[in-house]
């Protein structure tokens, strides 16, 4: 048992350190407030290996390890909630299931486009009538000699209207629920695939989240993701990745408003003296600084468990229950620490209690997580 | 072409805080950097080999064990070997111990072009040991240097700083060259693809025994 980092790891997380507090730390708050969304960065990011994390070398990618991706989400989301977002949908969701369940021709046709921070790959599961639920989609392909037909709307999907390439989500054999649904790539700028609303969120507001039209879309048969009718099993699994990078994601965050609250506590003065002399503050601070070790445990230990190729789904479940509800608390703190200095836009604690919200919703709520770690335990 | 560059880990001094009552460094808890002179030092040489299109690269520091990390992120950025120079027989030296260790360290090497090293390292900043090296390996040193122009197999051309502008010299190899970034220097982050590769690259470490023999023959 050994809780220490390798060299190579605390190597990544310094570099990662570093390049955040140099290129995003200075326009988080622009991120945030005038919902930019930085392309430049990301185009750095690539360079870096920040958009193909996990994708190995030879598509492109950087062939890390699952830790360090996690250690890589952490740094990127302690500055900017909304970059940690975006990284993560298009490393989990979007690259991570090209690789994971794509043919080779699709890996080499689409990975290093996409591992290079020029463009994105997004995942469109979740429809109006269809989150949690999601065999429970009712957006169709179907197959019309060469070509698949897809109808149906999609929504809240992360990056989905910049994205180069989005894996659909759809219904191919409408008289089963789960065991009926087929992942298929749709390129941008396919005839009958629109970008519909752009979402006007709480918080992550850097952060792309739109509405997917399809009506009449055709694309060729070879887009198939994976085998017909076992998407939903690629939803879970991929889903299953999410929740630890969700997890690390909020464990960055907290770490920011524990960081600041620290800072702040020992900065600010009243009745004479620093506010982190008063018990009041130290108690919130130690809680937050115990809860944001616990959670990146959690987090390394589920991405642990997926390095060494063994069941993960449940410790990714409870990562992710644990890391977004603490996160909550943490930010929720920050902001009581900070005052009335904490309600207002000056400061980031208020952008880290709007952003960390998300954490709990995306990617299978709280409720769905103690669903699926009460069922591993045999109720 | 042999390229070497010597470089240092040093305390992060924008960490560093002053403890109030007693007005000393507090060094406790201060995350260690590679001495950013030294991280101009060691791109400059990664882009000289990438120019000439062959040689390899040696990076060597003396220092603690920790001081690895240092040289794990210039095997990230392009080098192509690191020698760690670790005992406790070292601890405390001064700048004319230090610049001798290194200089048997590079004998120990064999062959050289030039010698890369930073102007000075930000937490004892005096610019001693870059000369001092150059005096014991007996070859010439160019300090000061912003930028290498043209370096070939015989000779290169460099920019030295001055107070009022900038000198451009020649100078033969085998040469030490001292470097102090311009003050738009931005150091690179090396890619993570980078970080993996470091880890297989040659990593040895030397101590005192080694040494002794050495110094037999040498002194």
């Amino acid at each position: 048992m050994d809780f220490n980092l390798t060299e190579q790891k605390k190597l990544f997380q310094k570099v990662i350190r570093e390049f955040c507090e140099k290129e995003l730390k200075p326009i988080a708050p622009k991120i945030d407030q005038e919902e930019y969304f930085p392309f430049d960065l990301y185009k750095k990011m690539g360079k870096m290996g920040l958009m193909g994390m996990t994708v190995p070398q030879k598509y492109g990618g950087a062939g890390i390890d699952k830790v360090s991706y996690m250690i890589a989400l952490e740094e990127i989301s302690r500055f900017c909630g909304s970059t940690g977002l975006t990284v993560e949908a298009h490393n989990t969701l979007g690259c991570g299931y090209i690789y994971e369940y794509g043919s080779e021709e699709q890996r080499k046709k689409y990975l290093p486009n996409y591992t290079n921070g020029e463009g994105f790959a997004a995942l469109a599961i979740t429809e109006p009538n269809a989150g949690s639920d999601v065999a429970a989609l009712q957006t169709t392909a179907v197959l019309d000699k060469d070509e698949w037909v897809i109808n149906g709307t999609k929504q809240f999907i992360t990056s989905g209207d910049i994205a180069g390439v989005t894996i659909v989500m759809a219904k191919t054999d409408k008289d089963k629920a789960a065991k009926g649904i087929s992942a298929i790539l749709v390129e941008k700028d396919t005839k009958g695939f629109k970008i519909g609303q752009l979402e006007d969120k709480l918080g992550l507001r850097g952060s792309r989240t739109a509405e997917l039209i399809f009506e009449d879309c055709r694309v060729p048969k070879e887009n198939l993701l994976g085998e017909e009718n076992k998407g939903f099993y690629g939803v879970m699994d991929t889903l299953d990745r999410g929740r630890t990078a969700v997890g690390a994601m909020s464990v960055g965050i907290a770490r920011g408003a524990l960081e600041d609250s620290l800072e702040y506590a020992q900065q600010r003065q009243q009745f004479g003296r620093p506010i982190g002399k008063f018990q009041a503050i130290r108690w919130m601070i130690a809680d937050m600084a115990t809860e944001v070790d616990a959670a990146r445990l959690l987090v390394y230990r589920a991405a642990f468990l997926e390095d060494q190729k063994l069941p993960y789904s449940t410790e990714a479940a409870m990562a992710k229950l644990f890391a977004s509800e603490i996160a909550m608390r943490a930010t929720n703190k920050a902001i009581q620490i900070f005052g009335g200095y904490g309600y207002i836009r000056e400061y980031p604690v208020e952008r880290y209690f709007r952003d960390v919200k998300l954490c709990q919703i995306g990617e299978g709520t709280s409720e769905v997580q103690r669903i699926v770690i009460s069922k591993r335990l045999g109720l | 072409m042999k390229l070497i560059a010597c470089i240092k880990q040093v305390p992060d001094t924008a960490e560093v805080k002053v403890d109030p009552k007693t007005h000393t460094l507090i060094r406790d808890g201060v995350p260690s950097i590679l001495n950013p002179y030294d991280q101009f030092a060691i791109e400059e040489c990664v882009r000289i080999k990438e120019e000439i299109g062959e040689g390899s690269i040696s990076v060597i520091t003396m220092g603690p064990p920790q001081a690895r990390s240092a040289l794990m992120r210039c095997l990230a950025l392009g080098a192509d070997e690191a020698i760690l120079i670790s005992d406790k027989a070292f601890a405390g030296s001064d700048t004319w111990a230090t610049a001798y260790t290194l200089s048997l360290a590079i004998k120990k090497i064999g062959s050289f072009d030039i010698v890369f090293c930073g102007q000075q390292a930000i937490d004892g900043d005096t610019a001693q040991v870059g000369p001092e090296l150059a005096q014991q390996l007996g070859i010439p040193q160019v300090t000061y240097i912003e930028k290498i122009e043209i370096c070939n197999k015989h000779k290169l051309t460099i920019h030295k700083q001055t107070e009022d502008g900038y000198q451009i010299l020649e100078a033969k190899l085998p040469v030490l060259l001292a470097l102090l970034p311009p003050t738009s220097f931005q150091p690179e982050h090396p890619p993570m693809s980078s970080i993996l590769k470091a880890k297989k690259k040659p990593f040895n470490v030397w101590d005192a025994k080694l040494w002794e023999a050495m110094n037999q023959n040498l002194v």
